[in-house]
C-alpha cells in the first residue's frame, strides 16, 4: 500500500489542472450558455497530450499510466464537464480499444492521429432501442468476403457531429446475439455515413452529440477491429475504461460543487451569522466531502488496477470500475443537489455554476452504462463469490 | 498509487483470520447470549500479538503498523463485535502509553497489556453529562503531597470490570478542556469500585460499566503526558480509536454481507433464488459498493497515521462513512431473510444490534460531521 501520488501522476495532475484553471474554467459558462462546441480547448487538450494520455508515445499518446488519467480528468470536469466527456470519449473509448486490439497497421492508421490529438473519435454502441441491452442491436453488418456492408443507426454518440473517426459496433450474425457482434473502424466522409443535427440536451451542452447513420456504407475488412465476432467482448473491456473516465468526470463536477458552496456558506449571512456558522450547513459539507472522497478512492482504485491489469490481462476490474462509476456519479448527483442548496435561491439561477454542475452531474448516472447496469455487474461478481 | 495490502498485512489479517474463524465463530452466538467473553479468549489474542498490533516489539508489541491492525480488527469483527471492541480499546491504551507514557509507564503496563497479564485496558473518558463534549466533565483529581486524589463518575467504559490498568482523565485546573489531565490507575486501587452495567442491546459480550473514583490515591508518575495536557492525548487516542470503530463496523457489515448473499442463494421464491430478483441484487450491490467504500477509507486514514501524517478529518471520514454504511448494510442484510432476519438462529440479528453502536462510540456521527466541517470550512 501506498497511497501517495508518483512524481508524474502529480506532474500531470498539476499540468491538467494549470491547463483547466487558466484556458478552460474561463469559459465554461459560455460554453454551457451557447452550447458551442469547444475546438479550441480540444486543440490544445491535443496539444498538451490530454488526448490519448494513457497510450504509449510510440502511438502517438503521453504514455501516462491510468490513474494520471483518472486525475487529468477530474481536473478538467472540474472546470467543464462538457470538455471532460469529449477528452474522455476519445481516450477511453476510441484509443484504449484500439491501442488493446488494433493490429500494427490500425494503430499507424488510426490511433497515432487519434492518440496525438490531430483527430477526434467516437464510439458508436447505442442505438434508439438498445441502450443497456446492447448485445440486442439492429445495427448489421453483412460479410461479403473483402468487405462487410453496414447498415443502421447509432445514437447519442458524444463528438459524433464533429468526429473523424467512429469505433462501431455491428451485428454480423444476428441470431448469435452477443457473440455475432463486430468492431469496425469507420472513417467520416466514407459514403453512406451520415449525420442528423445534434441532440439537445439537460446538461453537457457543449459537449455535442448525435444521431449518426449508416446506409449501405462499404467498410474494407482491414477496419474490422479484433477480428470477426470479438465486437462484444472489445465493447465490455472498453467500458471497464471508460467507466474510469466517467467516475472522475463526476469526481470533477463534485468537486466544483463542493468548493463552490464552500466558498458561498462562508459570505452569506443569515440569522447574523456567515450560514457556515450552522450545523445544518456544516453537516451537508462534511457529507459531501466524506462521500467525495469515498468516490476519489474508488476511482483511483479502479485506475490503478486497470494500470496492472495493462501489465498482468489475468487482472480483471470490471467490478471496481462498476463500484467507482456508480459510486461516484450518485455521489455527484447528491452533492450537487446539496450545493445548489446551500445557495438557496442562487442556486437555481445560472448566474451561478452550481445550476450547471446540477446539470451536468445527471448525465454521469446514465451514460457508459446507467446505475443499474453498474449494480447487475457489481452483484454477478459479488454473488458469484 | 497502490492500495493493496503489503505482505505483513495480508499476513496479520489472515493469522487474525484463522483465530477468528476457529475460535471466535463457534462461540460468538453465545458470548451475545451470555454476556461475557471468555477470559481465554482474550488471553489468545493477547499471545497472537493481536492486543499490541502496533506497538513496538521492545514492549511486546507486534510493530506490523496500522494498516494491518485495521485489517485483523475486522476479522475479529466479523467473527465477534463484542471481542473486537474489548482488542480496539485494548489496542488504543498500548498505544496511548507508548505514545506519551514515561519509560517507566510504558515498562510497567504494556508488555503486560502484549502478554496478556492485565487481560484487558480500558479508556475512562465518558461521564454521565460528559460524551461528545468532554470539556465538561466533572471528575476531579487534586494533588496531595506527593500524591493525586481522584473523585467522580466515569461511564460507559468498556471492559471497566475486568481491564488490568485504566486510562483516566480528570480535571486538574479551570474549566473547559484546558484544565484536564490523564492518569493511569489501576484496577483495584482503594476508592475504584464498579459500578451499574449497562444492559445494552448490541455488544452484549463486552463489559460496559460505570465506575466511581472515591478518593482514589494514585502517586505523581501516575500522571501520563504533561499536567492539563490530558485533552490532547483523548483527541489523539480518538483519532486512531476511530480507525479502529471503522474497521469494527466494516467487518460486522462484511459477516453480514456475506451472510445475506449465502442465504440469497438458497431461498427461493417465485420458483427461483431470491438471488436471481433484481431486488435483492440491487441491494447486494449497493452493500459491496458502500463496503469497499468504507474499506478504502479506513485504510487511507490508517495509512496516514502509519506513515505519520495528519489523519484527523480522515479518521472521522472513515468512521463516520464506515458506521454508517454498516448500518444500512446490516439493515439490508436482515431484510433480504426476511422473518429469518429477525430471530436470534441467525447471526445477521446479532450483527444487527451490534453494529447500532459504532455510530454513537468513539465520537457520534454528530461529532464526526463537526470534525469534517471544521476541516472543510478551513
Amino acid at each position: 500500500m501506498k497511497i501517495e501520488l508518483t512524481e508524474e501522476q502529480s506532474m500531470i495532475q498539476q499540468m491538467a489542472r494549470d491547463f483547466a484553471v487558466r484556458d478552460v474554467e474561463p469559459k465554461a459558462r459560455e460554453l454551457d450558455k451557447e452550447g458551442r462546441w469547444p475546438a479550441e480547448l480540444v486543440a490544445r487538450m491535443g496539444e498538451l497530450g490530454l488526448m490519448g494520455l494513457a497510450i504509449p508515445d510510440e502511438h502517438g499518446g503521453a504514455g501516462a499510466d491510468n490513474v494520471s488519467y483518472a486525475l487529468a480528468m477530474e481536473e478538467v470536469s472540474r472546470a467543464c464537464a462538457s470538455t471532460g466527456v469529449i477528452m474522455s470519449v476519445n481516450n477511453s473509448l476510441v484509443c484504449d480499444p484500439l491501442y488493446k486490439f488494433g493490429n500494427d497497421d490500425q494503430k499507424k492508421r488510426f490511433l497515432q492521429p487519434l492518440a496525438s490529438g490531430q483527430k477526434l473519435g467516437c464510439f458508436g454502441l447505442t442505438e434508439p432501442a438498445s441502450g443497456s441491452d446492447a448485445s440486442n442491436m439492429e445495427t448489421v453488418a453483412e460479410d461479403k468476403g473483402d468487405h462487410f456492408i453496414v447498415n443502421g443507426a447509432k445514437n447519442w454518440i458524444t463528438n459524433g457531429p464533429h468526429a473523424d473517426v467512429i469505433i462501431l459496433f455491428a451485428s454480423h450474425d444476428r441470431a448469435a446475439g452477443a457473440k455475432g457482434t463486430t468492431a469496425f473502424v469507420i472513417e467520416k466522409g466514407t459514403p453512406g455515413f451520415t449525420q442528423n443535427a445534434r441532440d439537445h440536451k439537460l446538461g453537457i451542452h457543449a459537449a455535442h452529440s448525435c444521431t449518426v447513420f449508416f446506409e449501405n456504407v462499404r467498410v474494407p475488412k482491414e477496419n474490422v477491429l479484433g477480428g470477426k465476432g470479438m465486437g462484444f467482448k472489445i465493447a465490455m473491456s472498453t467500458l471497464d475504461g471508460g467507466r474510469i473516465g466517467i467516475a472522475s468526470q463526476a469526481l470533477g463536477i463534485a468537486r466544483a460543487a463542493l468548493e463552490k458552496a464552500t466558498e458561498y456558506a462562508k459570505v452569506r449571512k443569515a440569522f447574523g451569522e456567515p450560514i457556515a456558522n450552522k450545523q445544518a450547513i456544516q453537516f451537508m459539507l462534511a457529507d459531501m466531502a466524506t462521500e467525495l472522497d469515498a468516490a476519489r478512492l474508488l476511482t483511483l482504485r479502479a485506475a490503478a488496477m486497470k494500470d496492472k491489469a495493462v501489465k498482468d490481462p489475468s487482472i480483471r476490474h470490471s467490478k471496481e470500475s462498476a463500484m467507482a462509476k456508480l459510486f461516484a456519479s450518485e455521489a455527484a448527483t447528491r452533492i450537487t443537489h446539496k450545493a445548489i442548496q446551500i445557495h438557496g435561491g442562487y442556486g437555481y439561477s445560472t448566474e451561478y455554476d452550481v445550476e450547471r454542475h446540477y446539470r451536468d452531474a445527471r448525465i454521469t448516472e446514465i451514460y457508459e452504462g446507467t446505475s443499474e447496469i453498474q449494480r447487475v455487474v457489481i452483484a454477478a461478481n459479488t454473488l458469484k463469490g | 498509487m497502490d492500495f493493496e495490502l503489503d505482505e505483513t498485512a495480508v499476513m496479520v489479517r489472515d493469522s487474525a483470520r484463522e483465530i477468528a474463524t476457529k475460535e471466535i465463530v463457534p462461540r460468538a452466538a453465545s458470548i451475545d447470549r451470555e454476556g461475557r467473553i471468555p477470559p481465554e479468549v482474550l488471553l489468545l489474542l493477547a499471545k497472537n500479538t493481536m492486543m499490541t498490533l502496533a506497538v513496538p516489539e521492545e514492549l511486546g508489541g507486534a510493530d506490523v503498523g496500522v494498516v494491518a491492525y485495521s485489517a485483523a480488527l475486522s476479522e475479529i469483527a466479523k467473527a465477534c463485535a463484542s471481542t473486537a471492541v474489548t482488542m480496539s480499546v485494548t489496542n488504543m491504551v498500548a498505544e496511548v502509553i507508548t505514545t506519551f507514557g514515561t519509560d517507566a509507564q510504558k515498562k510497567r503496563y504494556v508488555p503486560k497489556i502484549a502478554d496478556g497479564t492485565l487481560r484487558a485496558g480500558s479508556f475512562a473518558l465518558s461521564e454521565p453529562e460528559a460524551g461528545s463534549d468532554p470539556g465538561a466533565m466533572r471528575t476531579t483529581a487534586k494533588k496531595d503531597g506527593d500524591h493525586w486524589v481522584i473523585d467522580g463518575a466515569k461511564q460507559w467504559i468498556t471492559s471497566g470490570d475486568f481491564a488490568g490498568v485504566f486510562v483516566v482523565w480528570a480535571r486538574t485546573g479551570g474549566a473547559g478542556t484546558r484544565g484536564i489531565s490523564c492518569f493511569l490507575v489501576e484496577q483495584g486501587e482503594k476508592g475504584l469500585s464498579i459500578g451499574h452495567h449497562e444492559d445494552k442491546m448490541g455488544l452484549r459480550g463486552s463489559s460496559t460499566v460505570a465506575l466511581h473514583f472515591e478518593g482514589v490515591r494514585v502517586p505523581e508518575s501516575a500522571l501520563l503526558g504533561e499536567l492539563n495536557g490530558g485533552f490532547k492525548i483523548a483527541m489523539m487516542a480518538l483519532d486512531g480509536g476511530r480507525i479502529g470503530i471503522a474497521s469494527q463496523a466494516i467487518g460486522i457489515a462484511e459477516a453480514a454481507l456475506a451472510a445475506a448473499v449465502e442465504y440469497a442463494k438458497e431461498r427461493k421464491t417465485f420458483g427461483k433464488p431470491i438471488a436471481d430478483h433484481q431486488a435483492i441484487q440491487w441491494m447486494i450491490a449497493d452493500a459491496r459498493t458502500e463496503l469497499d467504500a468504507a474499506r478504502l477509507l479506513t485504510y487511507r486514514a490508517a495509512y496516514l497515521k502509519q506513515t505519520k501524517q495528519m489523519f484527523s478529518s480522515q479518521a472521522a471520514m472513515a468512521k463516520l462513512y464506515a458506521t454508517e454504511a454498516a448500518g444500512r448494510i446490516c439493515d439490508r442484510a436482515l431484510q433480504i431473510h426476511g422473518g429469518y432476519g429477525y430471530v436470534k438462529e441467525y447471526d445477521v440479528e446479532r450483527y444487527y444490534r451490534d453494529v447500532r453502536v459504532t455510530r454513537i462510540y468513539e465520537g457520534t456521527s454528530e461529532i464526526q460531521r463537526v470534525v469534517i466541517g471544521r476541516s472543510v470550512l478551513g
